[in-house]
């Protein structure tokens, strides 16, 4: 497993450099010059060069990218233009608000999907699969910017039962992590569904059903467990969605995380504070695909030995 | 037809009305969207403006008709753009082969390790608002999963002994590829860019919303959703109307797709 697992993770190593040196390469796409962009058309040349010369700007590409990861190396992802600043600080201030929004919305969704996903797939071609699939395929379809506000519309402005925006105790995290996790339940609803169809003609399953188990007992107690692999994988791989999702919904719901510290840096042209941003989040991304692989190896069996 | 698929029927029938709608909608309706009604303010729905007025007084339903050409031809085009340098990149990787693939599907992966809609953010963040950038963002998002799906498809097929009778009795690289592979590969392909288009209308909004797409004054449902946020205790219509639309025509792309991909298995 240790093996497995180093492996794993030296298999990742060019994922991680080639996220990181994209982000790098993202300031240096900004059209024109950057630190006029940042400073306006009117800066004094002198405050021009300085910042020129602060951001390394000024210095060879190959030196500017080295410099880049020694100082990733160190923890370091420069200073805040904007909020001056140590980038890492603000970030570190505001990734923990995130992890616990996506955290919600994950656990939202598998809540929503566990039942909807055992519904259609116990039942396929029945009531409740073509009512869970229509809800399924309905929460696929509305978008976390129109979501938002209805939700807020509904439970904060005409029912009160839940504040509006903002940050604080489990009442604040309810509609965002809703929000967030609709979606993602609705795939996930799908994917099990689907999976639970194609085990039910399992031998495995026969075998079950002819020793006398109730069609439904059999699924549910001896496919179950394998109709959850592919659902597992399909998280890991839409956890890019719920991060970049909790973008949108942290702007919806004034939630101080980093979507919305990228969307501010975004504003205020703070390019170093925007490279730290996008770099947490696409990292954080790498990350949890590693977790899911490993999950998943721990569930299958096959995968750990094979 | 109805009957057996229905997802396809209905997604069929949402699709050919906003696409009509976006087509037509402006040359039918002759309400400028742009123009500014200060005795209309926040209007509810009425005779005269179906679905009300925003807070300028602007006719909300030929907004959303504009707004419809905006993201019905962003969509379009992001995902018509995609597939072409998706199917090209892992076309050509998968005909390659040896080192060549490889090299070409590990620069995929680490585009792909990157969230999509992160890229498209941070790269209309870095382009600058425009019609233009917002296309490349999107796009830059989306070729990717073409070039997986291409290229996976071309392998197996590759191995398909139709194929392999095709280049035994001479048939050219570009031959095989236009009577042979493009066939086979336009259903998978089709199912992927109808799910691929409704994923663009979302990102485009959402964008749009975020500030980072088409800019005010010009309608777009993201841009329009954002402004009515502000208003959302008085005037509920101005997030309400956007929203629909958004909901319904992604609605009925992904019922489209689910209806391709069914009746294409059906057939195979």
């Amino acid at each position: 497993m240790t093996r497995q697992f180093l492996r794993r993770l030296a298999a990742l190593l060019p994922v991680a450099l080639g996220v990181v040196t994209l982000t790098f390469a993202l300031i240096h796409l900004v059209p024109g010059d950057p630190v006029s962009a940042m400073l306006g058309d009117y800066a004094a040349p002198a405050d021009v060069a300085q910042m020129r010369h602060d951001l390394k700007l000024d210095l060879p590409l190959w030196k500017q990218y080295g410099g880049f990861l020694a100082a990733l190396a160190h923890g370091d992802l420069g200073q805040s233009i904007s909020q001056r600043e140590p980038v890492a600080l603000l970030i570190r201030e505001h990734y923990p608000a995130t992890l616990e929004l996506a955290g919600a919305g994950l656990a939202v969704a598998i809540m929503i999907a566990l039942p909807l996903g055992i519904i259609a797939g116990a039942d396929a071609g029945g009531p409740g699969d073509i009512a869970a699939m229509g809800f399924a395929i309905l929460g696929i379809s509305v978008p976390h910017i129109y979501l938002g506000p209805l939700l807020m519309i509904l439970f904060s402005l005409d029912l009160g039962w839940l504040p509006l925006t903002g940050r604080g105790g489990f009442a604040h995290l309810v509609l965002p992590a809703v929000t967030m996790g609709t979606a993602l339940a609705a795939i996930l609803a799908r994917m099990l569904r689907q999976s639970l169809v194609r085990i039910g003609s399992a031998d495995y399953i026969r075998t079950a059903r002819s020793k006398g188990l109730s069609e439904r007992a059999a699924l549910l107690r001896h496919g179950l467990r394998n109709a959850l692999t592919p659902v597992i994988t399909l998280i890991g791989l839409e956890a890019g969605g719920l991060l970049t999702g909790s973008i949108v919904t942290e702007m919806i719901f004034s939630w101080p995380g980093l979507g919305r510290l990228l969307m501010t840096a975004i504003n205020n042209r703070d390019y170093p504070l925007v490279q730290g941003c996008v770099l947490t989040f696409a990292l954080s991304y790498v990350v949890v695909n590693l977790i899911t692989d490993l999950f998943y190896r721990a569930v299958d069996p096959r995968i750990r030995l094979g | 037809m109805i009957r057996r698929n229905p997802s396809l029927a209905i997604g069929a029938v949402l699709v050919a009305l906003l696409t009509l709608a976006a087509i037509f909608g402006p040359l039918v309706m002759h309400t400028d969207p742009f123009a500014i009604d200060l005795s209309h303010v926040l209007a509810a729905p009425s005779r005269s403006h179906w679905f009300g007025c925003d807070s300028l007084g602007r006719d909300l339903l030929a907004r959303l008709i504009r707004g419809a050409r905006l993201s019905l031809g962003v969509s379009t085009m992001v995902v018509a753009l995609s597939l072409a340098i998706g199917g090209l990149i892992g076309g050509a990787a998968a005909l390659a082969g040896g080192w060549v693939d490889g090299l070409v599907m590990r620069g995929v992966d680490i585009i792909m390790a990157f969230p999509g809609f992160l890229l498209a953010i941070a790269l209309a963040a870095i382009l600058g608002p425009g019609m233009v950038d917002l296309v490349i963002a999107l796009t830059a998002m989306g070729w990717t999963g073409y070039a997986r799906l291409v290229r996976g498809e071309v392998l197996s097929l590759r191995e398909r002994e139709y194929i392999e009778g095709a280049r035994a009795l001479g048939a050219r690289p570009a031959r095989l590829l236009m009577r042979h592979l493009m066939p086979a590969l336009a259903g998978p392909v089709a199912v992927q860019a109808t799910f691929g288009i409704g994923g663009i209308i979302i990102a485009e909004a959402a964008l749009s919303f975020l500030g980072l797409g088409a800019r005010p004054p010009t309608p777009s449902w993201g841009n329009m959703l954002d402004a009515g946020r502000a208003f959302i205790l008085v005037a509920p219509h101005l997030t309400t109307a956007p929203g629909i639309a958004i909901g319904l025509s992604v609605l009925g792309f992904n019922l489209l797709g689910d209806g391709l991909a069914q009746f294409i298995g059906h057939r195979r």
